[in-house]
């Protein structure tokens, strides 16, 4: 079950580089975007994590930050950041696999990886708004969109 | 379902016939190699029912993946300032694989545009204000990659990069 809304988002730590980690609860104070995807260099995430790239100042306007998670390794994302030129972490949910994706349940364990969801965050970590994508659908940035404008609305 | 949010309006590049009760929007990206392919599919399906459509074209460059997608689509903004905005947009996808800046330069040159003009607002912020406009609609209306098309308000799920997926537009 995917994790429900006004539920506390659960802290982790997870290597956004090949030797930093970074902890959710580092971005106390900010909105969090969490997109969870498949997998690093498939067709559909490619897209998705593109046009989020290209979201980052609407993100950056709302005060969230985007983190992307997958099971692939640090080394693995560091590739694929580097060869998209991602202005974003992507964090290695690798050791022991899908641990994170397992907490905000929404892992699949036939396949062994992290299913298509996103999640916003609000400043005091509590989930505001979620959503879990059909596997081969790419999402787009128009629900994040619309939750930060909701959360800063709320706010105002 | 996605739809836009911001409707067509006077602001827009559009061509086709604005009578007719069909607005078709694509979000594109110069660079874009599946818009490159949709380029000469709008074409035909401007060319065999123009009288019955509206072909609008907004902008969505994917800059970090796609180097030169904004200077591109700026330099069709630049273009349409002098009345050209179509021409500029078909060359540009035309010679797609080649955008450099030394290219677009040549590309106006071809145009015969106002060359002085061209380079001065090739670099304005007030069109690079109006692709991120462009963008920023695309966002929040659901765009996840490009193309991505829009009938009468409502985002088009099944193009298949084929002229048939496009066809059956003309029949809804």
């Amino acid at each position: 079950m995917i994790l429900p809304t006004n539920t506390p988002a659960p802290d982790f730590a997870l290597y956004a580089t090949p030797d930093k980690q970074v902890k959710l609860s580092d971005f106390r104070g900010k909105k969090v975007i969490l997109a969870f995807y498949p997998a690093d260099w498939s067709p559909v995430c490619s897209d998705q994590l593109a046009v989020y790239n290209e979201s980052l100042k609407l993100f950056q306007a709302a005060n969230a930050q985007l983190l992307g998670i997958s099971v692939d390794s640090k080394w693995s994302h560091k590739a694929f950041s580097e060869d998209r030129h991602f202005q974003f972490p992507l964090l290695a949910d690798f050791e022991p696999k899908g641990a994170v994706a397992k907490l905000y349940g929404i892992y699949d364990e036939k396949e062994g990886l992290a299913q298509r969801a996103l999640f916003v965050l609000d400043e005091d970590g509590i989930v505001q708004w979620s959503y879990l994508s059909p596997i081969d659908v790419n999402p787009g940035a128009d629900g994040i969109l619309d939750a930060l404008d909701t959360l800063n609305n709320v706010i105002s | 379902m996605a739809h836009l949010k911001n409707p067509v309006t006077q602001n827009d590049h559009s061509t086709g016939n604005p009578q007719s009760g069909r607005i078709l929007v694509e979000y594109g990206d110069y660079q874009c190699s599946h818009c490159g392919i949709a380029f000469p599919l709008i074409r035909k399906l401007l060319r065999q029912y123009g009288d019955d459509l509206l072909f609008v074209f907004r902008n969505f460059p994917l800059q970090e993946s796609h180097p030169a997608a904004v200077i591109a689509a700026l330099a069709a903004e630049a273009a349409a300032l002098q009345g050209k905005f179509w021409e500029m947009h078909d060359i540009l996808y035309e010679n797609q694989a080649e955008l450099s800046a030394d290219n677009i330069l040549g590309f106006a040159a071809t145009l015969h545009l106002d060359m002085s003009r061209f380079s001065q607002d090739w670099r304005s912020q007030q069109l690079l204000d109006r692709v991120e406009r462009d963008l920023e609609g695309g966002l929040r209306s659901g765009v996840n990659g490009t193309p991505t098309f829009f009938l009468n308000g409502e985002r088009y799920n099944d193009y298949d990069e084929t002229y048939q997926s496009l066809a059956m537009l003309m029949e809804a």
